[in-house]
């Protein structure tokens, strides 16, 4: 008896997903957890893993298709088995319904209209890898003229290097030739053969999912909140003592000891003490977050970045914050985070130091009220005054910056939580 | 020595040539049996026989494709274009080919080729049997471009051409054909390919010319003398490569330069010698860098008055001498 | 003067010796396998030009293996190869001009790929214009005559390109002289995106001799073993005197003209299926298998070999220096 995958559903308020990629094709062996296929939401891709061994027998669902939670997208059997034209496991239907469901059988002998025949024999098409939504998931003639419409953007024919287009021009300006290669792997490049090839110099990158939803959001975040940036300068001597007092211990709890996870606590210290910053506006009124969720933007390089969030992050401590801020990080560069675990943040801390950035102004994380912006740890001067004598010493400074809503904080305000943070790093023990 | 026409020299050239080198071959046509429409090949037919002087077809481009390849497979053609005009044609095969094949090659393939072709108007020849076709090719990198003047130079020049490696195309000034006699010697001796040469020696004005033209600069050099104008003479010979050397040092002395062609003003060979000049004589220069030249319409018009206003003559460019000088 | 033109069903195998046989598969499968990595690198864009010849091995190896290959002269085409590799190029040799490196022996990187040139083979330079080798290969066969030696001269070239000038400028001379002279037209049916009624009003290119009073003669050039018979017949006619002969040989075109040509928009997608199925060298892989000539196993171990072949020389040349900007100026003249 074979296995039928499920469009799982991927977070509490995540109804549905869309197909990005299968990672298996008809005919292949599939293992036990076997990465079978990559689900794209509003936030994340996830990799789903096979439920059972054996062959993959059927595919129900495309890629491009975006499925229902619960939907059969797929079926493994043993090669040979008999499968089912539509999901096998037992329905909520009533039985009077039922009685209307298809026979078992194999795929493509299940009730094929004549002009579905028709059309699959003169354009090729294999009836298993349409995707029927007719009664009882039968071929519809719509489904199968939908599928014949998509068939040149199929990746699943792989083509060889000759067989790919060309641009059709026969000769390009050199640069273009050799400033165009794509990534360092050996593969086809493929210009979209749905778009026209584009004849000047300029090459036009295609947007991907998470590029789409930045740019969406950052938009979104401009529009809605008059942002504002006030920026601190933090002696973290005392930081930095006692990090490298630590940092072995930590590292034999399983924990690698970051600076960040000293910023998260100070932040988590000044929100509790200036609850008015985890907050979101809203027309009836300012809503003060009970909890707080602190967000930790990891960049994910030249594929844009993420920020999980830490839920309850009142609740940690210093090895719990480098703990989960480390399995956090980890996972989002590998793409294994779970959409819940991108939403529903209160506050965000944005790192922009690591890349050299002395200061920034970041984009507010809506609907959040301020975003607080680490800059690069720098050794600098600074003037110390000990009984009324000044002095020149090094210390290793950073400039803190919080970007925030106007509606929701003045500068004053703003000012005395950044001063709170400042405070709490300063005199860390 | 015996005083020789233009033609005999050419002549007497390739007999010379056939007879040192069985390597040697020419075709063209009516090359053979007619002994060429200007008689340039007669008696060679009689003399060598049908695989030394080939008739080819009526076919300007084969008659050049043919030569790039028999050189190539150790031979040395001589390929006669019966007209200048006609040599359009066979473009692609000289330029795209035989001026290209070293240089694409890395010097293992050579073309060592002559395409003698008779050039230039005042013959009555109307517009497809006078043009001048030397800036066209001239400008082509690994093309030889050589224009005799006289007798005793066609014969020289000739046999370089037939020995040098390169691809030669060997303007003859039709005109001068029967026109200029000179001294020719018997025997064998060269003319060096890539040397000009100053046939009258002054101090006034330096005049630049080749071909028919070089011979009526001569004319209006002795009438102007009478003026007690001094030209300094310069044959240039070789269009491509052009001794520049000899140029530079004439314009130095003299600082004054009058160029000399038949062929259309615009874009001709005399633009790049201006050209040179201007740049690197520039310290020598003393007036403006002057051409007689012919008109820009399509050469030569054939009704004898348009023929005469369209071509430079003796006094035409004694003219233009005087001008140069009194600058 | 009419003369015959003969056409030939598939040759059968036990005509050669299977040594032979297994030497010119070979020949095709390493012109195929380096023609596929060159496609290769256009596309990770490491070079910038390539033109290919699969579908056409079979004519030109075939042809190849009939001449006194390295001795009788050859003026390819860019299409050629499979010929120029069973004349004694190397596969580092192509791979060399592909990347435009110094030591490419054709033209030291001044040519693109595909212009090949190696004159110890005999194998005369390759240019764009099209057809101008084929008056030269006249010419080149003239001073053979003339010089009384026992060479031919072998020259190639698309149907398309038989429409120059310079095509029937060569055919007069080859006529009228008799000369030692065999002129191939690999008829892949397309001059770039031009079909060939649109270039010629006749359905054989061989057609075309009679005009000139030369042997007019068409094979299928899916089968190595037809061109090979055909090319013989011609060479020994030639090289005995008797003329010229234009050996026509059917070729498919597998990939686009070049490059970066599109020919999804002058080929449909059920063309290009049904040309698969006329590639000639699974075909030749299978008779040759059918006959027991060709095992499973050393069919395995050659293409291994091949392949690795063409790695080394990929590598080698990829790795090799450009040229320097002093070969760039020239020279230009021969001493």
């Amino acid at each position: 008896m074979g296995t039928p995958v499920i469009m799982p559903q991927l977070g509490e308020s995540v109804v549905e997903g869309k197909i990005s990629r299968w990672l298996k094709q008809l005919g292949e062996p599939v293992k036990l957890y076997e990465p079978l296929l990559e689900v794209e939401t509003d936030k994340v891709t996830t990799e789903v893993t096979a439920a059972g061994a054996g062959t993959l027998l059927k595919l129900y669902a495309n890629e491009g298709d975006v499925v229902k939670a619960g939907t059969l997208i797929a079926f493994i059997g043993a090669s040979g088995e008999s499968v089912p034209a539509t999901d096998p496991r037992p329905s909520s239907l009533p039985e009077s319904e039922r009685e209307q469901e298809m026979p078992r059988g194999n795929g493509s002998s299940a009730r094929i209209s004549p002009v579905v025949a028709r059309i699959a024999s003169e354009h090729h098409v294999d009836l298993a890898l349409v995707h029927g939504t007719g009664e009882g998931g039968r071929v519809t003639k719509k489904d199968i003229l939908a599928y014949v419409e998509m068939q040149p953007d199929t990746p699943s024919e792989k083509l060889e290097a000759w067989e790919q287009p060309g641009l059709g021009e026969l000769f390009r300006p050199t640069e273009e030739v050799f400033g165009t290669a794509v990534s360092a792997s050996p593969g086809p490049i493929a210009p979209a053969a749905a778009s026209a090839p584009t004849v000047t110099s300029d090459e036009v990158l295609p947007l991907n999912g998470m590029r789409k939803a930045i740019a969406e959001h950052m938009v979104m975040s401009k529009r809605t909140s008059p942002h504002v940036t006030t920026v601190f300068e933090v002696d973290l001597s005392k930081v930095v003592a006692h990090r490298n007092t630590h940092k072995a211990q930590f590292e034999r709890d399983g924990a690698n000891l970051t600076f960040t996870p000293y910023f998260a606590m100070a932040t988590i210290a000044a929100l509790k003490k200036h609850p008015l910053v985890n907050s979101s506006w809203s027309d009836s009124g300012i809503v003060l977050h009970r909890t707080v969720n602190l967000g930790i933007a990891v960049s994910l390089g030249e594929d844009g970045l993420i920020v999980p969030v830490i839920k309850n992050a009142d609740s940690l401590n210093l090895l719990g914050f480098a703990r989960t801020i480390n399995d956090l990080a980890d996972r989002a560069r590998r793409k294994q985070l779970k959409p819940d675990e991108v939403q529903g943040g209160t506050f965000t801390i944005t790192n922009h130091g690591t890349s050299g950035s002395l200061f920034a102004t970041p984009v507010i994380n809506q609907p959040q009220c301020g975003i607080l912006g680490v800059g690069l740890i720098q050794k600098r001067v600074v003037v110390v005054t000990q009984n009324e004598v000044d002095a020149i010493a090094i210390k290793p400074m950073v400039y803190v910056g919080l970007t925030f809503d106007h509606r929701i904080l003045d500068g004053n305000s703003a000012d005395n939580f950044v001063a709170a943070i400042k405070q709490r790093l300063e005199s860390w023990t | 020595m015996a005083e020789k026409t233009l033609i005999e020299g050419i002549r007497e050239a390739m007999d010379e040539e056939l007879a040192r080198d069985d390597s040697v071959f020419i075709t063209g046509e009516d090359v053979g049996q007619r002994g060429g429409v200007f008689r340039a090949t007669l008696g060679l037919f009689d003399k060598y026989g049908p695989t030394r002087v080939i008739d080819s077809p009526l076919a300007e481009l084969s008659i050049v494709a043919v030569g790039i390849g028999a050189a190539m497979n150790g031979l040395r053609p001589i390929c006669e274009i019966q007209f200048a005009d006609f040599i359009q044609p066979a473009y692609n095969q000289i330029v795209n080919e035989a001026a290209r094949m070293y240089y694409r090659t890395g010097g293992t393939f050579t073309v060592p080729m002559v395409i003698r072709t008779p050039y230039g108007g005042g013959i009555g020849g109307g517009l497809y049997h006078s043009q001048s076709i030397e800036a066209t090719y001239a400008h082509v990198p690994g093309l030889k471009v050589v224009i005799p003047s006289n007798p005793h130079d066609a014969k020289g020049l000739l046999k370089s051409a037939v020995r040098d490696n390169n691809p030669v195309l060997f303007l003859e000034p039709k005109k001068g054909y029967r026109l200029i006699k000179g001294e020719v010697p018997d025997g064998d001796y060269t003319v060096p390919i890539g040397q000009a040469q100053i046939t009258r020696e002054g101090s006034d004005i330096s005049v630049y010319a080749y071909g028919m033209m070089h011979y009526y600069c001569q004319q209006a050099a002795e009438e102007v003398a009478r003026d007690g104008i001094d030209v300094e003479l310069i044959d240039l010979r070789t269009l491509n490569p052009l001794d520049k050397d000899t140029v530079l040092e004439s314009f130095k002395k003299t600082g004054k330069a009058l160029i000399v062609y038949e062929d259309n003003r615009f874009l001709g060979y005399g633009a790049e010698i201006a050209a040179i000049l201007a740049d690197e004589g520039f310290n020598y220069m003393d007036a403006p860098i002057r051409r007689v030249a012919g008109p820009d319409v399509p050469a030569v018009p054939y009704s004898h008055p348009l023929q005469d206003w369209f071509m430079p003559n003796p006094q035409k460019i004694a003219e233009a001498m005087r001008k140069l000088a009194r600058y | 003067m009419v003369v015959p033109v003969l056409e030939s069903a598939t040759a059968p195998l036990a005509d050669l010796p299977a040594d032979l046989l297994l030497d010119m598969y070979t020949a095709m499968l390493r012109a195929r396998r380096l023609d596929e990595r060159c496609w290769i690198l256009h596309r990770q864009g490491k070079i910038a030009f390539h033109i290919s010849g699969m579908g056409h091995e079979a004519a030109q190896v075939g042809i190849a293996f009939a001449m006194r290959r390295g001795e009788d002269h050859f003026l390819p085409y860019y299409r050629d190869l499979a010929m120029v590799l069973a004349c004694g190029m190397t596969s580092l040799e192509v791979m060399l001009g592909v990347f435009g490196r110094q030591d490419d022996p054709s033209s030291g990187g001044r040519q693109m790929p595909e212009h090949y040139s190696r004159r110890s083979k005999n194998i005369y330079s390759v240019s764009s214009p099209v057809a101008t080798q084929v008056p030269q290969a006249a010419g080149v066969a003239l001073a053979e005559k003339l010089k009384g030696g026992d060479r031919v001269a072998v020259t190639c070239l698309g149907e398309g390109s038989t429409n120059q000038g310079d095509f029937h400028e060569a055919l007069t001379w080859a006529g009228v002289h008799k000369l030692p002279l065999i002129v191939v037209v690999e008829n892949n049916e397309y001059a770039i995106s031009v079909p060939m009624e649109k270039q010629m009003a006749i359905p054989r290119v061989s057609d075309r001799a009679s005009a000139y009073g030369v042997r007019g003669v068409t094979v299928d050039g899916l089968d190595p073993i037809a061109a090979y018979h055909a090319a013989q017949e011609a060479i020994d006619i030639a090289r005995s005197g008797g003329g010229a002969t234009l050996l026509e040989v059917r070729v498919v075109r597998l990939t686009p003209h070049s490059s970066d040509d599109d020919d999804s928009a002058y080929r449909s997608k059920e063309d290009k299926a049904a040309l698969k199925i006329s590639d000639p060298l699974p075909k030749f892989r299978g008779r040759l298998m059918d006959a027991g000539i060709l095992s499973q196993q050393h069919e395995r171990e050659l293409d291994e070999r091949i392949v690795d072949e063409v790695n080394h020389a990929h590598q080698a040349a990829e790795a090799a220096p450009y040229p320097t900007v002093e070969w760039a100026a020239g020279p230009v003249f021969a001493a």
